[in-house]
């Protein structure tokens, strides 16, 4: 059955349903080939990713003890800044991890078909403000089932911003570029607040009263989160300086100052790492939206069309795609969202040449092109008018 | 038992601020790097050694984890293992008397047929691997204080309880007159067949009976298990003893039928596994649906997903996309066997998690919804 507005292609409704029975097929001959190194793979990552955030804490205190005050022979500023910098890293790194790679993924379901209870897509908490319930609730259900649909998924410019000249342009939008910034370093808390509701209220279609249970729930996700890195861990150093403040000169609330510093950092770098990733997935030039009569009565190769033409994919070696917890195959993964992220690389050259052979565009390039022009479309966007993609989408 | 309770209350609010450093994990998670066994958010123990008993069955020490608490001899323990990178949880009796003080127990299995989990247990477990597993359950043990003279009628690995309670009884040095008839297929077939003979020989109130149900260089049972005659001839008080069986199915309905006809049915005390799995139906025909914890029950046929069958019923269950991506509706299949309508893989496992928006039922079935 056609929708009631075609979608920007030049096949038939026969040839869309056979492109959607292959999609079928290479979706469900990947899911029988799960097993056993699937399972070492999930395990193993997520056994180096709560070393490396271990690691990463120890090496911040470590460089506590390289304060000049100290006066050893190695104690200085700059070796101390050096050793911090060090833990700060592999904290970052290790936030990534946990964000993009693995609980975004469980949070998918990839790793559900383990019956492993600890690692559950119903159960799994992340190492993010957002709560997973939540998070899941915007991401699985609005994001993926209405992707790229402007009005319907929130995603498409998270209510704060214009990136399609689909959405008519409203003056509040000469302001994105600043938005773009902010988001980018303070995405954590972006997605957090990332809620229909909270959109409705601010526009004055909902009461505000109906924000309460929302924001109790985010705000105890929230408290935690902050507690960890900004109370526990620098109060934990502080204490441990006090007795030391006796005999040399630091003081306790420096140490804790320094600590809560060096954990909004790594937050900071996960943020913006996780910023530009997410926004190569949607947002460079040549990624198509959509309208709701363009997938009103949508078949599933009309659905595997639009997650095909609506996202794009980055270059890079395999030590990149799982930094960026694969979403480098954003259009792998929009099109197969419950399968194992893994299999996603083994999987491009088939849907790329898939796409190819249909005539239709496979939207990848490096990170430079793709976060380049997403970066480029912010500020043209913010004034009104903008260039649609090609009408018939083509390689 | 107060100091412990205080020591508990101790360690606890350690590892409440502990957590707060760990958050949204615990503690444990991080000490779970330096050793599995010292979890507290699960419980996991560590193969340390294995031993053929015969060709086909294999005892696996295990050394547990915190938190485990001693059995009774003849409880049983649930254990998770992995094969093709999935878990499956299977029951097994612990073989070990409590007694034993080195932090171990073990599990003695023997490959069932066509079984890959059982299988995997006695060929692919290596040592030093970790499983994990639950606390001992079941109430399949022997009294503490009442002076009781057991039977115990085994067959295959259905030994494993009475071993257990066997050993436990000749550790406490209080083994109470006691006949025992085990059924194996061969001499060679007998479990723990070494320890029993010389149990013979040592304890002088314990009386063996091994029935053999095959000849030698036989494929299949030519002697039947049980009956009356060979139960009067080895233990002819009988009617005096407790009774204590476990084996396979048939065995055990053979025993009920005859503790009935005496009237002494609470005198016989059975150990019986039961089914993981649900028969799948021969034809994708439609059936009860019943949602447990809103207490309805429908009818439904075979194509319309479940997600549909809980609304037209005047439920609101979770749900989402309503087309398999999202897993918002997933829940848990109690009992029976549902289809998935995209590739009619049919589900059957008591635990499995059904996609409620993309699944219709298969026979009928059970939701935990």
């Amino acid at each position: 059955m056609p929708t009631a507005k075609p979608l920007p292609v030049n096949l038939s409704n026969e040839q869309i349903d056979e492109f959607g029975r292959e999609m079928d097929a290479i979706y469900e001959e990947t899911l029988a080939s799960r097993g056993e190194k699937d399972r070492l793979y999930i395990l193993r990552l997520i056994r180096t990713q709560r070393s490396m955030a271990l690691g990463g804490r120890i090496f911040i205190y470590l460089g506590l003890l390289f304060l000049p005050a100290f006066s050893h022979a190695l104690a200085s500023w700059g070796s101390a800044l050096i050793v911090m910098a060090l833990g700060v890293v592999m904290l970052g790194i290790a936030k990534i991890l946990e964000n993009m790679e693995i609980a975004h993924n469980v949070l998918h379901a990839q790793w559900d078909w383990m019956k492993d209870p600890e690692i559950q897509s119903n159960t799994w908490e992340w190492d993010n403000m957002s709560p997973s319930d939540r998070w899941m609730h915007s991401h699985n259900v609005v994001h993926h089932t209405w992707t790229n649909v402007v009005g319907k998924d929130l995603d498409v410019g998270y209510g704060i911003m214009r990136v399609t000249p689909m959405q008519e342009w409203e003056p509040k939008f000469l302001m994105q570029p600043i938005w773009f910034v902010l988001l980018m370093l303070l995405f954590e808390e972006g997605v957090a607040l990332h809620e229909q509701v909270i959109i409705d209220v601010v526009e004055g279609e909902k009461d505000s009263k109906e924000l309460r249970p929302v924001m109790k729930h985010i705000g105890r996700k929230v408290w935690g989160q902050v507690r960890k890195d900004y109370i526990m861990w620098p109060l934990a150093a502080a204490l441990m300086a006090l007795p030391a403040s006796m005999f040399v000169s630091v003081s306790p609330i420096s140490i804790f100052l320094l600590v809560a510093v060096a954990n909004g950092v790594a937050n900071i770098i996960r943020n913006v790492w996780a910023f530009i990733i997410i926004f190569c997935g949607h947002f460079p030039e040549g990624v198509y939206s959509f309208t709701p009569d363009q997938v009103e009565g949508e078949s599933k190769g009309q659905w595997y069309l639009r997650q095909l033409l609506g996202s794009a994919n980055i270059q890079g070696g395999p030590l990149f795609h799982v930094l960026s917890g694969n979403l480098s195959h954003q259009i792998e993964h929009h099109l197969f969202p419950d399968l194992c992220s893994n299999r996603y690389p083994e999987l491009s050259p088939r849907i790329q040449a898939l796409a190819a052979r249909y005539g239709l565009p496979y939207n990848t390039a490096s990170i430079w092109r793709q976060f380049g022009t997403t970066w480029r479309n912010n500020l043209r966007l913010a004034f009104p008018g903008g260039k649609m993609p090609p009408k018939i989408a083509t390689v | 038992m107060y100091t412990k309770n205080n020591e508990d209350s101790w360690l606890n609010r350690l590892t409440t601020i502990t957590d707060m450093f760990a958050f949204p994990l615990k503690t444990s998670h991080y000490v779970e790097l330096v050793n599995p066994l010292w979890t507290t958010h699960k419980m996991q123990a560590q193969v340390v050694e294995v031993w053929d008993e015969t060709k086909d069955s294999r005892t696996i020490t295990l050394k547990a984890g915190a938190n485990w608490r001693k059995h009774r001899a003849g409880q049983h323990v649930r254990v998770g293992i992995s094969v093709d990178g999935r878990q499956y949880t299977r029951t097994y009796t612990i073989s070990s008397p409590p007694e034993r003080d080195d932090g171990c127990f073990t599990i003695t299995v023997k490959v069932i047929d066509g079984g890959r989990i059982s299988r995997h247990i006695v060929r692919n477990l290596k040592v030093g691997d970790y499983i994990p597993v639950g606390l001992p359950q079941g109430d399949f043990y022997l009294p503490d204080a009442s002076p009781i003279q057991p039977l115990f009628i085994t067959a295959g690995s259905g030994i494993t309880p009475a071993m257990s309670m066997l050993r436990s009884l000749i550790a406490q040095q209080r083994l109470p007159d006691s006949v025992h008839i085990h059924f194996a297929p061969n001499e060679f077939d007998v479990i723990f067949a070494r320890e029993l003979r010389q149990m013979t020989e040592q304890q002088k109130y314990y009386h063996l009976h091994e029935v053999h149900t095959r000849d030698f260089g036989e494929d299949k049972q030519t002697k039947a298990y049980f009956s009356l005659d060979q139960l009067q001839r080895f233990c002819p008080d009988w009617k005096e003893r407790d009774c204590y069986a476990c084996g396979p199915a048939s065995l055990l309905s053979s025993l009920e039928t005859v503790w009935g006809e005496a009237g002494l049915s609470n005198k016989l005390h059975i150990e019986r596994f039961l089914a993981e799995f649900s028969q799948v139906p021969s034809d994708a025909v439609g059936g009860k649906v019943r949602f447990a914890k809103s207490g309805i029950e429908v009818e439904a046929d075979s194509e319309t997903n479940l997600l549909r069958i809980a609304e037209d019923a005047g439920m609101n269950p979770p749900h989402g996309c309503r087309m398999g991506i999202c897993h918002t509706c997933n829940t848990r299949l109690k009992s029976g066997c549902v289809r998935d309508l995209r590739t009619g893989e049919l589900l059957n496992e008591v635990g499995a998690i059904v996609q409620t928006c993309v699944c219709a039922t298969a026979g009928d079935c059970e939701l935990d919804l």
